[in-house]
């Protein structure tokens, strides 16, 4: 094998192609792996409502806009203790303090948000604050949608308030308070809104804040799952785990079935014997039922599983093919050469017949790792993944148990599925280029 | 080295001469059927016996299949005498294991016939002759240089810098065939063995590498076994010629003695065969022994030769071997027409 034949692949565009998509993958997998840390992911992942609650439910990315004839609207959150938010406080008689602030928006969008919730802090000892909500319109309507006291934390889910639905004839809010009276047809009426929050407080020091969410129906650069996960953060860590279960599992199944088939072939005999049954064994035995059962039974845990991957697929049917390779130059001249001036077996296995075998393996290696990341991804889809780890397979099997399909919710499979493919093309084009360059005789082919 | 020797007092004697003693050697290959049942022997050598002196060169005709090639395999060690010995610088080599084998293999150098398939393809030419040296304990890196660009220079691989950075696919044939040569020298053998090394090349190049080999084997007083089907190439070197056929030794003797008066059918068939660019050639058939070689495996009884000599002895020759005769002092025959001390082929 000649390193210069690398170069030849300049003359393949599509194994460039393969190889820039290779290099993104891999630079996003670095990016990822710096600036994600994996123990605060796995934490933030699983975090549940306290970390996602600024997020819509299984909202699609914000991009989908550029393709939508009606525009949907983003998230939008105002909190109190925003810079352009003024707070009023005004003292009244006794311990009674008037607190006004008003939120001022911009709604330009064509459908109505997803929900409207207010999240609220408040400090007093005794008496709770007492809370009153009010809508502006743009067209000048004043609606009241609530007079409540809330309590140190206090969440206020306007869009679930049956008397407010009652109000807005029948509406949810976040629809009767958009909707425009003079249209025939439901949509949002665009302009300024604006939302007051006064509220009186009975104690001294007593205060509260406010954090409005008026969730929209777009979200990120991934979208959100049913958890208001960001799916981004899923893709993202995806990409790593998937490469290092692909590369790991294809380099390690691939340089031991050849360092084993080349030393069956050499020693022959018995040695030769025992690894061709092993391999006809193995290959008769299912590797997904095996692989589902060590997921049930004993662990979940992608190295377990990447262990098991390897350890089943050595003694495959290359093996077979690899040993009829190695046969054929087990008897060429050189090995005989080396023989004669006392090369040992260990030398002539490693620096005699594997060298010779090496372009064969390299483009199959190539090839051979996508197929291992779609292989973790189906262990995921059939609800076999790491339970820890985010990756592509179990946000397609998130997908696929919530029926983002049935839904409509095209852009949770397509995504994982998406960088799934991807990956495969990339390594395929650049393997099949590699195997033109080091196969020669496939060139006109 | 010393190595445990059934020493007598002839070899004892002869050691300082006679480089290797090849004693009723049999190389035999068993035939199994499901891979353990015995079905027979495939005889590739049998009962051959022949000493070669130190800076002697022999030649070892017969056609394919007739066994030369095992003998050869087995004074490599490549194959294991089946019966029988081999005695090198007095010490029998038939069953050496571990360091004695790795000294062995260093006192012999291997020239082979094919020089692509002979050469590792990824490897390049430095590196190839780099190979032996490092197998053999030559730890010094300068040390090693030095003695490959000696090697590249006695082949006449030069200017050295042109060829050590090459791989085998970009040197000519003949210049490949150097390069085996080379690597075969470097471990400075005593005894290089020679597997028709120019019959895969072209002939202008042909009479290059004998005259290397030849002058390799004078300035290194090396023994040369020297194996080829191809008479005409013989003489070029080698004093001694063996010829063998269906795995025996049918004759011995001198170059000169063996071409001038060829005593066994067999030997006179081979040279009948051998072509010389000659415009007659073109409109007559020679005659030739009808047949094949025989199997192996059941070789015919008496001589191997009779079914295809026209010669043989009704009675003699198909029912006992042929002994050893010396018709001429220093030509030796097996066969049963020199029972009756005739000294010259029957016309």
């Amino acid at each position: 094998m000649n390193l210069n034949q690398f170069r030849d692949i300049t003359r393949y565009p599509s194994a460039i192609a393969g190889l820039i998509i290779i290099f993104i993958l891999i630079g996003i997998s670095v990016y990822t792996i710096f600036a994600l840390p994996y123990n605060e992911t796995v934490v933030k992942w699983r975090g549940g409502d306290m970390v996602w609650q600024d997020n819509p439910r299984t909202a699609p990315p914000t991009w989908t806009n550029y393709f939508r004839s009606k525009k949907l609207p983003e998230t939008l959150i105002f909190r109190s203790t925003d810079a352009g938010i003024d707070k009023q406080r005004t003292p009244l008689k006794d311990d009674l303090t008037d607190v006004y602030m008003a939120f001022q928006f911009d709604y330009t969008a064509d459908d109505f948000p997803q929900e409207i919730i207010l999240f609220f802090d408040s400090t007093f000892e005794q008496k709770a604050p007492y809370i009153s909500l009010t809508w502006i319109t743009p067209d000048g309507r004043k609606i009241n949608i609530g007079d409540f006291s809330i309590e140190k934390t206090y969440t206020r889910r306007i869009s679930q308030d049956e008397k407010l639905t009652k109000k807005l004839d029948g509406q949810p809010a976040e629809i009767g308070l958009f909707a425009d009276p003079n249209s025939d047809v439901l949509q949002p009426l665009k302009g300024t809104y604006t939302l007051e929050v006064a509220g009186l407080t009975f104690e001294p020091g007593s205060d509260f804040d406010v954090k409005t969410v008026i969730y929209g129906k777009v979200f990120g650069l991934a979208g959100t799952d049913h958890l208001r996960r960001d799916l981004l953060l899923a893709l993202l860590w995806g990409t790593p785990v998937a490469l290092a279960f692909g590369l790991i599992a294809a380099v390690a199944t691939s340089v031991l079935t050849m360092i084993i088939a080349a030393a069956g072939t050499w020693y022959g005999g018995w040695v030769d014997s025992l690894i061709q049954r092993i391999t006809e064994i193995n290959m008769m035995l299912p590797v997904l039922p095996i692989l589902i059962m060590v997921g049930v039974f004993y662990s979940r845990s992608l190295w377990v599983i990447l262990g098991v991957v390897i350890v089943l697929s050595i003694f495959s049917a290359s093996i077979k093919s690899y040993r009829s390779i190695f046969m054929q130059e087990r008897e060429a001249g050189y090995i005989q050469a080396a023989k004669s001036y006392g090369a040992g077996n260990g030398r002539i296995i490693f620096l005699y017949l594997i060298p010779r075998i090496i372009p064969i393996l390299i483009p199959s290696l190539v090839v051979l790792i996508p197929s291992f990341v779609f292989l973790e991804a189906s262990l995921a889809v059939l609800g076999l993944g790491d339970p820890l780890m985010p990756t592509w397979g179990k946000i397609i099997d998130d997908a696929r148990t919530n029926g983002a399909l049935y839904k409509g919710l095209y852009y949770w499979v397509l995504e994982p599925s998406f960088m799934l493919m991807l990956t495969g093309f990339s390594f395929a084009m650049l393997g099949f280029a590699l195997d033109r360059i080091f196969n020669p005789r496939l060139r006109g082919m | 080295m010393s190595i445990d020797v059934k020493a007598t007092p002839e070899r004892v004697q002869a050691d300082s001469d006679i480089l290797i003693s090849v004693e009723n050697l049999h190389v035999w290959f068993e035939l199994k059927k499901w891979g353990f049942s015995h079905v027979g022997w495939v005889r590739a050598v049998d009962n051959v016996t022949f000493q070669l002196k130190r800076g002697e060169a022999i030649a070892i005709v017969g056609e394919s299949g007739c066994g030369k090639s095992s003998l050869m395999k087995t004074l490599l060690l490549l194959n294991r005498p089946h019966k029988g010995s081999v005695f090198f610088e007095g010490q029998d080599i038939s069953n050496i294991k571990g360091k004695a084998l790795k000294w062995y293999r260093s006192q012999v150098g291997y020239v082979q016939q094919d020089p692509y398939g002979a050469l590792p393809p990824f490897m390049p030419v430095h590196r190839i002759l780099e190979e032996p040296l490092i197998i053999n304990g030559v730890k010094d890196k300068h040390e090693r240089d030095e003695r490959i660009r000696q090697a590249l220079q006695e082949v006449a691989l030069t200017p050295v810098e042109d060829f050590l950075n090459k791989y085998p696919h970009m040197l000519s044939g003949g210049q490949q065939q150097r390069v085996v040569i080379a690597r075969a020298m470097i471990l400075e053998p005593k005894l290089l063995v020679a597997d028709e090394p120019v019959s895969m090349l072209d002939a202008s190049v042909r009479v290059e590498i004998l005259r290397l080999l030849r002058k390799l084997q004078e300035e290194h007083n090396l023994s040369v076994m020297y194996i080829t089907h191809d008479l005409s190439t013989v003489r070029f070197f080698s004093e001694r010629i063996f010829v063998m056929y269906a795995g025996k030794l049918v004759e011995q003797t001198h170059i000169e003695e063996l071409l001038n008066n060829p005593l066994h059918p067999y030997t006179k068939a081979l040279l009948t065969g051998t072509s010389v660019p000659d415009a007659a050639n073109a409109t007559h058939l020679k005659e030739v022994p009808p047949g094949e070689p025989p199997s192996l495996v059941n070789p015919p009884n008496g001589c191997r030769f009779h079914p295809r000599c026209a010669h043989a002895i009704a009675g003699v020759c198909d029912v006992k071997e042929p002994l050893h005769f010396e018709p001429v002092p220093g030509h030796f025959v097996n066969c049963w027409l020199y029972e009756d001390g005739r000294t010259s082929f029957p016309e």
